[in-house]
Order: structure tokens, then C-alpha cells, then sequence
């Protein structure tokens, strides 16, 4: 890699009371390429996926997007900063369509300045940016105008999915994306983050299944109780390696 | 909601208007979307059937009916709002009453217009108050808002030692009531423009968007950056300002402005808006929904008037139609 990392968190530490949730973690993403973030439950996974989203402020340490240090203040600096986060359950909004989905917080008005201020809806310009948007990354809705909550669990991942990319932005943060998902579905999701990671796109994958993270990952972090144990280079380690290190069994330091 | 695979890839091939159409009806709701149209149709139906010779059908009688509906359907709206942000506000009866007083403390002086912005100002300003206190403080909003409806309705008996304040100015009442454009109440002209606006708030602005998403998931609405404390808020001081625009209504209507005006109006609301397919829990809401429940209601009230029920029996059905509209809403939200 050439290029700058699109982001470095460095000594990111973060207690709650008297637990240790994170304790000196660094971590490193790369421009196209996929970083698998491992552990058992309660290692401090998404403590830290929450950390660089702007959901919590670290005790201590650093973050730097694309060279340069930011204090990232909430869920909206994090994506100004070109950040985003697919969360295991907060992604999608039922009762809202597929284009509405895609452009919440984020949708483009008509009528001129007074339809800025009052926010009239151009809805016809999201379908048409929504439709091409999902062309782009291949998932394909039966109907944009239909709501998400009639969809199946695998598109509405892919509608979080694509919210999260819609806009380039250039790192995204995907926590057990394909958790609730068959098996199908899941390959529908594993083939986007190729896709995604083709495009040039940083991706920070969480997950409990070792299978995808040999299929998809370039890289792997893994914390133990709150560190950092092991981080290595997918194609060097085997699927029992990765679980020697969740467990505690092994650490590369 | 059961899926067809075989529906949705048929659609999914064939994206001409009808068939999209067909597809977001069948995975949009169903014929339950319709419901209260349906019901609305049938009760219109059945009266004019069995109360024919006492006159249901004739044009004075649906006008009064649609003079009766009227505050209720502005407070409706409101309250769609405020119940598709996951709020509820118990407070609105009383600032009914309020807003018909202030209307009429200001008219006398400072002219109709004056009253009327000072009136909506004062609801408004209750409602801030309702919001903030649910978002600062944490309090559920049903409780802050009932706090706030003995508060509210107290302020408004002491104002003139619950004697009427009478309203004489000719404008006021014809704008807001008592006047028309030909034979057309001004009141269903207001009920038109206010379900209207209310409809292009809910669907074409951004805030109505915001509105859904917070009472729908209002951790995934935070996550996408919505700040749902405001819309919150926002969804109160709505609620307030239509319940307050339905007292400038009745206080034009009646020429008055008295302590207990509205001050039944709440369940009846609150039935409307269930029963026109918004959701008691957020997350969905029916802006024409909540004005045809609103019609609903008071063609429920005219007609039992006419079938000769005592005040007691119009009160036990009424309230068994709101336990059954809630019901509904609940198995929906279940499903859902």
C-alpha cells in the first residue's frame, strides 16, 4: 500500500466505571483492503467500532482520517469525516422506503433555497440516485418505493449497506453485517464488501465467523479483554490460529 | 407479513406504474391500509339507511357534521404527529380552552388577527414546554402532558372566574367559524387546509421524514444523525399549536372564549387518529387517516344523537370503539 491508511486509531483506551473496555488499542485501515476485527464477546469490539463512529469518546488516545487527527464528536462528524457505520441493529428505519432509507439525514430538496429551509423532499431525484447507487453495488430491491420493513433480512442489510457507501465514502465500518442472515444472503453481502473493497473503500469487518474472514479479509486484529492480542495477515494464519488468538490461547504481543 | 417470492420477482421484472403499485400495496399493508375508508363508507351507509327519516342525509345535517368535525380534525392531525414521534400529548383539551381565551383577551383591542397569532403563540409556548420537559427531564410525555393538562385547565377556570369571555368582532367569527365562502362553512375549508398541510409535512418534508424515524427506531434515527430530541420536541409543539388553532376555531364558532371548551375533545381525538391507521407506539402515521377518523367521530356523535341516545350511551359507545381502534392498532404494531 502506497497511499496513506484512511485511518489509524492509536492507544485508544475507554472505561465505563470499573471495567477496562479498551485498554491501548491500535488499529490501522488500509485503502482497499478488509480488516477483520476479532474477539470473544465482551473483548471490546464494538467499544471501539463506537469510538472511531463518534458513539463514544475514548479516555485516551488518537485518531487520524486520511493523516490527520480528529476528535470525532458524534455520529455526524464521524460521517462528514467519511466514516460510516453499519451497526448489527441500528441500520434501517421500517416504516420509511428503500430511497428514503438510503438518503436519511441526507436528502436533497427542490424549490430553491425556501424548499432548502423547509425541506421539501425531491423524491424523485433520490429514486433516481437511489437506483443507481444500488446498480453500482449490485443489490438489487424489487421496488425502491416499498417500505423496509417488508423486505427480506439480506436487503435490508444491503439497503444499510448501501447507505453506508451511497455517498463515497471512503471507510466503512460494518458490525456482524451478515449475523440474521441464511446462507444465500450472506454471500449476497460478502460479494458487496469485495465489491466495496474493489473500489477502493477501507472496510472494518466484525464477525464471529472465521470462514468469512478467511474469505473476505486481507487482515486481522484481535483483542483480548480489552487489547490488542494478535494482529496478522489472513493468507499467513490459519482458521485455527484466528481462534487460538480469540480465545487467549496465543497472542503475536 | 407473509411473503410470496413468486409476487415479488413478477414485480421486480415488471416495473410499469400499475405493477408498482400492486407491489407496494400488497407489502405496504394490504387492504388494511383502507380500513377506515371502508368503515367510514359503511357507517355513512347504515345511518343514512336507518336514520333516513330523521334526516342524516340532508345537507344541513352532513354540515353539521362537518362543522362538529372540524376540531377535532385539526387536533387530529396534531395529534398524528405527535403520536408518530412516538409521543402522546394528554394535554390538548385544556389548551383548546386556553387558546379561546387568549383569543378572546386579544381580539377586543388588538384586532382578529393579533388574537389569533397570540392564541397559537400561547399553545405553542405549552407545548415547548410539554417537549423540553420530555426530552430534559426524561419524564414519559403521557405524564408530563397530563401534569400539564391540570395545570393548563386550572390557569384557564381561574382567568375569569369561569365566566365566558364573549368575542365581538365580526371578522374573527367569519374567518374562523361561524362564516363560509357561499355556502361552504370556513370550517371545512379549514379542515382541508389543515389536513393538507399536515399530509405534505408527513410526506414531502424532511421533518415529517425525521418524525417517522424517530418513533419508529429512535437509536437507528440517532445513528443516522437525527436529532431526535428536536423532533420530539417538535412533534409536541405541533400537537399544541393544532389543538390551539381548534380553539380559535370553536372560539369563532361560538363567539367565546370559556374554560371548558374542549374539554371532552380528548379521547375522541385520540380515536380518530388510531382508527385512521396511525400507530399509538410511532413510527407510522395517516394524515387523511386521521381527518376521515375525525369525520368518523362526529358522523358516530350525530348519529347517535338522532337514533334518540341519552348522553351515558354515547359516551359507552364511543369508548368502545376506542378500545377496539387501539386493539387494531396494537395487532398491527405487533405484526409489523
Amino acid at each position: 500500500m502506497s497511499s496513506a491508511p484512511a485511518l489509524v486509531a492509536s492507544g485508544i483506551s475507554k472505561a465505563f466505571r470499573a471495567v477496562q473496555a479498551l485498554d491501548d488499542v491500535s488499529i490501522e485501515l488500509q485503502h482497499g483492503r478488509v480488516t477483520a476485527l476479532l474477539g470473544d464477546n465482551g473483548a471490546g469490539k464494538s467499544t471501539l467500532v463506537k469510538c472511531i463512529s463518534g458513539l463514544y469518546q475514548p479516555d485516551a488516545g488518537h485518531i487520524f482520517v486520511q493523516g490527520t487527527e480528529h476528535r470525532i464528536s458524534s455520529s455526524r462528524h464521524a460521517r462528514e469525516l467519511g466514516i460510516e457505520t453499519v451497526h448489527q441493529t441500528l441500520s434501517v428505519i421500517d416504516p420509511l422506503d428503500v430511497a428514503e432509507n438510503l438518503f436519511l439525514n441526507r436528502e436533497h430538496t427542490r424549490g430553491g433555497w425556501l424548499g432548502a429551509r423547509i425541506g421539501l423532499l425531491d423524491k424523485r431525484r433520490m429514486r433516481q440516485e437511489c437506483a443507481s447507487t444500488l446498480a453500482r453495488l449490485d443489490i438489487r430491491i424489487p421496488s425502491l418505493r416499498r417500505s423496509v420493513g417488508s423486505l427480506s433480512g439480506g436487503q435490508r442489510q444491503a439497503v444499510a449497506i448501501g447507505r453506508a457507501v451511497a455517498w463515497g465514502q471512503q471507510i466503512v465500518l460494518l458490525d456482524e453485517p451478515a449475523a440474521a442472515l441464511g446462507v444465500e444472503q450472506t454471500q449476497r453481502v460478502l460479494d458487496l464488501i469485495i465489491n466495496l473493497r474493489d473500489q477502493g473503500v477501507a472496510v472494518l469487518l466484525i464477525t464471529h465467523n472465521m470462514d468469512r474472514v478467511l474469505a473476505v479479509c486481507d487482515q486481522a486484529v484481535v483483542l483480548y479483554q480489552g487489547r490488542k492480542c494478535a494482529e496478522v495477515n489472513v493468507p499467513d494464519v490459519t482458521k485455527d490460529d484466528l481462534v487460538s488468538y480469540i480465545t487467549g490461547a496465543r497472542g503475536t504481543g | 407479513m407473509t411473503r410470496k417470492s413468486i409476487s415479488e420477482q413478477a414485480s421486480a421484472g415488471l416495473p410499469s406504474p400499475v405493477e408498482a403499485w400492486i407491489d407496494r400495496y400488497r407489502h405496504n399493508g394490504g387492504l388494511r391500509q383502507y380500513v377506515v375508508y371502508l368503515a367510514f363508507a359503511l357507517i355513512l351507509a347504515t345511518f343514512s339507511i336507518i336514520l333516513h327519516d330523521d334526516g342524516f342525509l340532508s345537507s344541513s345535517n352532513l354540515l353539521n357534521i362537518g362543522r362538529q368535525a372540524a376540531p377535532i380534525a385539526v387536533m387530529a392531525v396534531g395529534m398524528a404527529f405527535a403520536l408518530a414521534a412516538g409521543e402522546i400529548d394528554l394535554s390538548v383539551g385544556s389548551v383548546v380552552a386556553l387558546s379561546s381565551l387568549v383569543a378572546a383577551e386579544i381580539v377586543g383591542n388588538h384586532g382578529f388577527l393579533a388574537g389569533a397569532l397570540a392564541a397559537l403563540g400561547a399553545s405553542a409556548l405549552v407545548g415547548i414546554v410539554n417537549g423540553l420537559i420530555t426530552v430534559k427531564v426524561r419524564i414519559p410525555s403521557f405524564l408530563v402532558t397530563l401534569g400539564m393538562l391540570g395545570i393548563i385547565s386550572g390557569i384557564a377556570r381561574n382567568w375569569n372566574d369561569l365566566q365566558s369571555l364573549p368575542i365581538r368582532n365580526d371578522r374573527f367569527s367569519g374567518i374562523f367559524g361561524a362564516g363560509g365562502l357561499g355556502p361552504v362553512s370556513s370550517l371545512l375549508i379549514w379542515i382541508i387546509v389543515v389536513g393538507t398541510i399536515g399530509h405534505i409535512a408527513l410526506h414531502h418534508l424532511r421533518w415529517g421524514r425525521h418524525v417517522l424515524s424517530t418513533g419508529a427506531d429512535r437509536d437507528a434515527a440517532n445513528a443516522a444523525g437525527i436529532n431526535t430530541a428536536r423532533v420530539k420536541i417538535s412533534a409536541l409543539v405541533v400537537s399544541a399549536t393544532a389543538a390551539g388553532f381548534a380553539g380559535i376555531l370553536l372560539a369563532g364558532r361560538l363567539s367565546i372564549g370559556r374554560h371548558d371548551l374542549g374539554e371532552d375533545y380528548l379521547l375522541t381525538v385520540i380515536a380518530a387518529v388510531v382508527i385512521g391507521g396511525t400507530n399509538l407506539f410511532g413510527g407510522r402515521a395517516s394524515i387523511l387517516g386521521a381527518v376521515t377518523g375525525a369525520l368518523i367521530m362526529a358522523m358516530l356523535n350525530n348519529g347517535l344523537i338522532l337514533m334518540g341516545l341519552e348522553v351515558a350511551d354515547q359516551l359507552i359507545a364511543r369508548g368502545v370503539i376506542i378500545i377496539l381502534a387501539v386493539a387494531l392498532s396494537m395487532r398491527e404494531a405487533k405484526e409489523s
